[in-house]
């Protein structure tokens, strides 16, 4: 009988964060995301960098935080926007929480080459 | 007005039982659940533990008249009935601050939790809560680095972070075991921590772990991009050798370091955290001997008590149960403590078993970590319980995995993304945990794998410690 083994061979892989074990956001996706950082009363705002150094603690910001923006359509353009000027970086979106001075949500919508 | 000295044996009540006595801010209130002896009236029983936990000794001794004991003495100024209860009942004590060094949990503990309870007048006895004062928060150093800080060094946000206890915790070589580590963390894990019992014996000393470990996590943190952590455990056998490992691990450039608080002590646990803080270095808090001290519903001290004492001690993360596992925790009460790690005000709510408002003021948070008997299947009712601000861990639901301990850590690391994903998204993930699970397997053959092999696990047994709610 010919040997057939039933483990399989992880394969290590570069990931950025938040949500990088799951397949690609949709559109749609993405719009829940951005409406439930609006909901919860954060400010988006968006972040890129070269993917050479992701690993670095502060991103480029785009613009300034969009702060008591609350029209998720604003957000899906300037993350776009963000993006054709730098096709060739990595863009996150971020929901910044005032009150903890923390990011109450954090992760990579587009991914730089 | 000066007293005349009256040399014999007084009732506690006498001096210890005010019931128009009204708390002052600054007074440290605790409550303690009294069982006395069958036919000791409940408020000698209760000014017997105000007494006994303060000023008071058996007999009245002339030197009590060389100072005003009445502005040190503890008193219990309210007793309450135990819901479906009849043999015990809640005595509430005021404590005015100056009984207590500053900033001193070991202090706090010695007198309250001291020789009342081992007072003949009672069966049992338990510590049900205590209410820290502003002035007394103000003088403890706290969580070295708080929640805000540690999201920031190691670069989580929007989600739980995830780890992962090394198995077998005994027995492994160092190079062995940093083996264990590295599978971890390049599957997707953020953290991994030394099992409790791993201090350095003779088949691992802890130099030769801390090496290899060191090793494991940079490499990890290269191959994956993100930002990895091992709780390297100084649990030590006396200060000197605790604070030689935790100067290796900041040698070593690793960013988290652990701690046995109830074993060590909490003066060792209050002088690691300030090291800590000063040495930039996150500290992870075990919590061995805990269920020795508050599982009893009636005797010791409950958990919301040591997690308190805790946070004012200082921890970046500490165990708090897990709800759904293989250990003892009731969801309210539990959610109840965890309040108490993280929020900075909590209100008094009974039917989470908060006796009483606790202002925590600018005291930083701590990470409640779920660890012990969890698997895929519980991540919707964690995520769900313990929100974003806890740390996930799953040591046989990691390494168990069919394929080994990377498949594992991914497995639960795309459960944890789609619970947070579908959560934000407006879903009921306890509700729909099952589908959320099943849909995001189809993309992770390492997911699909673990819900295959732990679907039969459950720990259905019913809590031995309940509030006391009727």
């Amino acid at each position: 009988m010919p040997f057939k083994s039933t483990v399989g061979d992880y394969q290590t892989v570069a990931t950025l964060e938040t949500f990088g074990f799951l397949p690609p956001f949709t559109q749609d996706e993405i719009y829940d995301q951005i409406a439930y950082i609006i909901a919860q009363g954060w400010s988006p705002l968006v972040e890129h960098v070269h993917p050479s150094r992701s690993m670095s603690t502060y991103w480029s910001y785009w613009k300034l935080p969009f702060f008591g923006e609350k029209d998720l359509g604003v957000i899906v353009s300037e993350l776009e926007a963000c993006h054709r000027a730098y096709p060739d970086h990595h863009v996150r979106l971020v929901g910044y929480d005032a009150y903890t001075q923390s990011q109450g949500s954090c992760f990579v919508v587009f991914e730089g080459r | 007005m000066s007293k005349k000295y009256d040399a014999g044996v007084k009732e506690y009540r006498d001096t210890y039982w005010t019931p128009d006595y009204v708390p002052l801010d600054t007074d440290l209130l605790a409550c303690f659940k009294c069982t006395g002896q069958e036919g000791v009236p409940k408020e000698e029983v209760a000014a017997a533990v105000a007494a006994e936990s303060s000023t008071g000794t058996w007999s009245t001794v002339w030197s009590e008249l060389l100072t005003d004991l009445d502005f040190y003495k503890g008193r219990c100024y309210r007793i309450e009935d135990v819901p479906g209860d009849k043999e015990s009942f809640y005595a509430f004590i005021a404590y005015p601050l100056d009984l207590f060094e500053e900033g001193s949990i070991t202090n706090v503990l010695t007198s309250l939790v001291g020789n009342v309870f081992g007072f003949k007048a009672l069966r049992h006895l338990r510590l049900e809560d205590i209410r820290f004062p502003m002035a007394f928060i103000k003088t403890c150093p706290g969580p070295p680095n708080g929640i805000c800080v540690e999201r920031d060094r190691m670069n989580k946000y929007g989600r739980p972070l995830l780890g992962c206890t090394i198995k077998p915790k005994l027995g492994l070589s160092g190079k062995n075991y940093g083996r264990v580590v590295y599978e971890c963390l390049r599957g997707g894990l953020d953290f991994t921590k030394d099992d409790e019992n791993i201090n350095s014996q003779p088949f691992q000393r802890w130099q030769n772990r801390f090496e290899f470990v060191a090793e494991a996590v940079q490499l990890a943190q290269e191959e994956t991009g993100e930002k990895k952590g091992h709780y390297l455990n100084c649990t030590a056998n006396t200060p000197e050798e605790m604070y030689e490992r935790a100067e290796f691990a900041k040698e070593l450039g690793q960013p988290i370091i652990m701690h046995d608080y109830i074993t060590g002590g909490f003066t060792a646990n209050t002088g690691l955290s300030k090291w800590c803080r000063k040495n930039g270095m996150l500290l992870h808090i075990h919590r061995a001997m805990h269920a020795v001290i508050d599982r009893h519903p009636k005797h010791g001290i409950h958990f919301r008590v040591l997690a308190k004492c805790l946070r004012l001690s200082g921890g970046d993360q500490l165990h708090t149960g897990t709800v759904v596992g293989k250990l003892e925790g009731d969801r309210q009460t539990t959610l109840g403590y965890i309040d108490q790690l993280r929020e900075s005000f909590v209100p008094e709510d009974r039917s989470r078993g908060n006796f009483f408002d606790q202002d925590w003021g600018s005291m930083p948070g701590v990470f409640a970590v779920a660890s012990g008997g969890i698997h895929v299947w519980h991540m919707p009712a964690l995520v769900a319980i313990f929100g974003d601000d806890s740390v996930l861990q799953f040591g046989g639901g990691t390494h168990g995995h069919p394929w080994g301990s990377a498949a594992g850590a991914a497995a639960n690391r795309v459960a944890l993304e789609a619970c947070v994903k579908a959560r934000n998204a407006g879903r009921e993930i306890e509700k729909e945990g099952r589908d959320i699970l099943l849909e995001a397997a189809k993309h992770s053959p390492e997911l699909a794998i673990a819900l295959e092999t732990w679907k039969e696990i459950k720990f259905e047994f019913d809590t031995v410690d309940k509030l006391d709610v009727q």
